[in-house]
């Protein structure tokens, strides 16, 4: 990571509830600039929380947030997306109903800029192919690799500043994963900032500049992808060996 | 008309019965269409569309008697009217019910139905009056059908609505984002869209839907407080068996409940509405999702 790079998102001590469940204890981390940043952890740990905390779709209870340089907190869904922070969904929530071409039409829905939008999509058929020959199609009869490949297109219509991947790879066959972070890879190399939630260490860590490892609600570890690689307990827990 | 045939159905006037019920099954399909959508949308059954549509009707009533306006500026003035109250009642009411349980809105809407009910007639009289003819003139006459040109009107409204509304759910963005709302509500936030102007705009063209139909029915039949009862029954029982999710279901239901309505009512006046529902009924046993419905899938 260029180590002065300002920090694009600051999370600072977030505390959530799942009614009365506390899923967040206090979840502090920062995302700098142009970097990729890996949340791992076990199911349960708070990763999802906390990208949702993030998106605007749960309030947490304590804690603050920054974006660019601005507070967050507070802010719906819809604005925070207009400020340029666009998550990818768990378990993909493209609309089946919907074709692909208007899939990825409502991905650049809050940029109120229908012809802004059509620039994006050259780039987007770049990524993703096959997602250009399938545009009239209905997104619910892709697989569930091109549905992946939609969701993420989607998201990246808003031209995001922050683009938020929860689980990527999950049920995707490993040459699917393969494509998947190559273009995770690419999209970073492009100028946009990754957060990245994902179950696959191996492939988070070696896309990641860094990363934080969350237990139960809690920041247990965060470093260098590099270094968190060496810890023992990483490699017991989250690299299977 | 005497017939040497003993088949009774081969007595009734088929062609002007057909005509006659999709005229009314137009109406009950517009009313349904607008139950529908609000449902789609904002995952609230109305029960107030009759009432919001009958009091709008009563605001054209005042336009065109009190302001002597114009029927087509009375008709416009009157659809904004109500898309702008649809959406009053989404941001002032519903927005704030707690939907824990599917009984609240349910309740509210019911609760704002009669407070409708009592409104209009504490401002406008619970008396039976005449709604302007908004055309006049003979009838067409296709052989022995006859169309009147009120009738004429209603296919005329109803079709250039429907195609205005399917263009509007294909090529709008904003059409789009309602069906994605529809769909999926927390994947539709993650794009940007904002769930309480999609809630509103749903409550807002529902209401208009209805208020059309108010506006065509009250000439043909009177303008009283519960002028929509019976039509809002059956625009409700229309939007159920078209598959409650279904806009093209709630047209279908409509259409078909308005041509069993106007056979039924030729052949069997007193047992129409039991015949109706019966159908209803059956078709529901036969297809619990309804004609046009998808079967829930819960998403996790």
């Amino acid at each position: 990571m260029p180590s002065g790079a300002r920090p694009l998102l600051v999370v600072n001590e977030i505390e959530a509830y799942y009614g009365r469940v506390c899923a967040l204890h206090s979840v502090s981390l920062e995302v700098a600039e142009g970097s990729v940043v890996a949340l791992l952890g076990a199911n349960g740990a708070g990763k999802t929380t906390t990208l949702r905390v993030i998106s605007g779709l749960l309030r947490p209870t304590s804690g603050s947030f920054e974006f660019d340089g601005k507070r967050i907190d507070g802010w719906s869904p819809d604005r925070l997306v207009r400020a340029g922070i666009v998550q990818v969904p768990e378990g993909r929530q493209i609309f089946a109903e919907l074709t692909v071409r208007e899939n990825l039409l409502l991905g650049g829905y809050a940029r109120r800029d229908l012809g802004a939008a059509r620039q994006e999509a050259p780039r987007v058929f770049d990524y993703f192919p096959r997602l250009r020959e399938r545009l009239q199609q209905r997104a619910g009869t892709l697989s569930g690799g091109e549905q992946q490949m939609l969701a993420i297109g989607r998201a990246l219509m808003a031209r995001p500043r922050l683009l938020v991947l929860d689980e990527p790879s999950l049920g995707l066959a490993p040459m699917l994963v393969k494509e998947i972070f190559r273009v995770i890879s690419e999209i970073r190399a492009a100028g946009t900032t990754v957060l990245l939630v994902e179950q696959n260490a191996h492939m988070a860590l070696d896309v990641a500049d860094r990363a934080y490892v969350l237990e139960t609600g809690r920041v247990i570890l965060s470093d260098r992808s590099a270094a968190l690689r060496q810890r023992e307990e990483v490699r017991r827990a989250y690299l299977g060996h | 008309m005497l017939s040497v045939t003993p088949d009774v159905l081969i007595d009734l006037p088929w062609g002007q019965l057909l005509v006659n019920g999709l005229a009314l099954g137009s109406l009950y399909a517009l009313t349904a269409f607008g139950i529908v959508l609000i449902y789609k949308t904002t995952q609230v059954i109305t029960f107030a569309q009759g009432e919001t549509a009958m009091f709008s009707t009563f605001v054209a009533f005042t336009l065109l008697t009190a302001f002597q306006l114009p029927f087509a500026v009375a008709f416009a003035l009157t659809l904004l009217f109500a898309g702008l109250f649809g959406a009053l009642i989404e941001r002032v009411v519903l927005r704030r019910i707690s939907t824990t349980t599917v009984l609240n809105p349910v309740i509210v809407t019911v609760g704002l139905s009669l407070i409708l009910l009592g409104g209009a007639g504490w401002i406008w009289g619970y008396e039976i009056r005449t709604f302007p003819d908004p055309v006049v003139g003979p009838p067409f006459r296709f052989g022995t059908i006859v169309l009147s040109q009120l009738n004429a009107l209603i296919f005329v409204v109803t079709l250039v609505l429907m195609t205005i509304l399917f263009a509007f759910f294909r090529f709008s963005p904003t059409g789009i984002a309602m069906r994605a709302v529809a769909e999926n509500r927390m994947a539709a936030q993650l794009m940007g869209i904002s769930i309480g102007r999609m809630n509103a705009l749903g409550w807002g063209m529902g209401t208009a839907m209805g208020a059309v139909t108010g506006m065509l029915i009250a000439p043909i039949n009177y303008l009283d407080p519960s002028m929509m009862g019976d039509v809002a029954l059956k625009a409700f029982a229309a939007a159920v068996v078209g598959g409650l999710t279904s806009l093209p279901g709630a047209v279908v239901g409509g259409l078909l409940l308005g041509i069993v309505d106007s056979v039924a009512g030729f052949e069997a006046p007193e047992l129409r509405n039991s015949i109706a529902f019966a159908l209803i009924v059956i078709v529901l046993v036969v297809r619990p999702a309804g004609l046009l419905g998808r079967r829930e899938t819960k998403k996790v």
